[in-house]
């Protein structure tokens, strides 16, 4: 029980000093982690469970409290929110009293930019790797390819398309 | 216009105490449906006036450029300009105690049924619409790439060895994360 609270330390404390850019851009790795390397669940298990947590209020990455409890119950939430939420929460305290000092920098807009290709890639990477574990019929890649569109051209609610999302697995045509 | 947060520098207001940034946070993450961020502004700003308009953009912009979800960044960044640490913590925790006790609730329910054939077609539908979600979330961001073909490369780059080589993302972030900013410092405007 130990060496798994510790393994889930290690892996979610990484992944908060690299979540440039959200949540959303860890995914990738925490399912190589949690599915490829350590076998926790299967990839359809970390899609659920991802797909529960965006439906779900709260901010976007619940998913690693949900992961935790998968893995180790009580412990484990405790264990993965504490390493999740703690490194980046220290650097945000530490950078707040440098920040008045840095935001005019001539090199904050260049990082900043520098990053956004690198969220991109990452966040197309999520995508993809929820929608393998999901799509395993026509009908479900229909789904998340028409969500997308509706989301991008639309101001549709992200609940609305999860639910209609739902209400089409549940008749069955998945 | 007069922020709240230099009223409270000048003395001239009380503070947040821990217990009101506690709620004030608990309230916002039990509110945000589908992203916190819109209701971030109305509670911060709008509402209990904690932070003027522009000091939750300046405070924004710090916590969209550290590594960590923006909101989660913005509540212990909040906390701490009121409260120091303690004010940090009652922040944070209010903020994720709520969603993490549903979400833990919703885990029970559904490890209870996760053989059932049709709740896997319920949540087989549900992550196909998110995996929609984030694919137009990555089109959204991508929208300002467009005409920099560096960038764009950097993030095909990027796809590649995390979508399909499936390469660990640190050494991945080591590699690629210095040359876009390097392209972008040398192609600037």
């Amino acid at each position: 029980m130990i060496a798994l609270l510790m393994a889930l330390a290690g892996i979610f404390s990484e992944l908060s000093l690299l979540a440039f850019g959200g949540g959303n851009t860890i995914l990738p790795e925490m399912q190589r982690q949690v599915v490829e390397i350590h076998q926790w669940m299967s990839a359809r298990d970390f899609s659920a469970m991802f797909a529960l947590a965006q439906a779900a209020p709260g901010p976007n990455m619940m998913v690693v409290t949900l992961v935790g409890w998968r893995v180790a119950g009580w412990a484990g939430v405790l264990v993965t929110s504490l390493a999740k939420f703690g490194p980046s929460s220290i650097l945000t305290g530490i950078a707040l009293h440098g920040w008045k000092r840095y935001k005019d920098a001539p090199w904050r807009p260049i990082v900043q930019a520098g990053l956004v290709p690198i969220t991109v890639g990452l966040v197309s990477a999520s995508a993809l790797l929820i929608a393998k574990a999901s799509d395993h019929s026509i009908a479900m890649a229909a789904i998340t390819v028409v969500c997308a569109w509706l989301s991008w051209k639309t101001r549709l609610h992200p609940l609305v398309l999860l639910a209609g999302g739902a209400a089409i697995g549940l008749i069955g045509l998945g | 216009m007069q922020s709240r947060a230099s009223e409270i520098e000048a003395g001239a207001v009380e503070p947040p105490t821990a217990l009101q940034l506690f709620t004030g946070f608990l309230a916002l993450g039990l509110t945000g449906f589908g992203g916190v961020l819109p209701m971030s502004h109305r509670m911060l700003v709008e509402k209990r006036r904690w932070l003027s308009d522009a000091e939750f953009t300046d405070l924004l912009g710090l916590c969209q450029f550290l590594p960590g979800g923006n909101i989660i960044n913005l509540s212990v960044a909040v906390g701490l300009q009121f409260r120091g640490i303690r004010g940090a913590l009652a922040a944070i925790v209010g903020l994720i105690a709520g969603p993490s006790l549903i979400l833990i609730g919703l885990a029970i329910v559904y490890g209870h049924y996760e053989n059932n054939v049709t709740l896997q077609h319920v949540f087989a539908g549900l992550a196909a619409a998110a995996a929609g979600l984030l694919a137009a979330t990555a089109l959204k961001i991508a929208a300002p790439l467009l005409g920099k073909p560096i960038s764009i490369v950097i993030a095909l780059l990027c796809f590649g060895a995390i979508a399909l080589l499936r390469l660990p993302l640190l050494p991945t972030m080591l590699i690629l994360t210095p040359l876009s900013i390097l392209a972008i410092w040398k192609y600037r405007s």
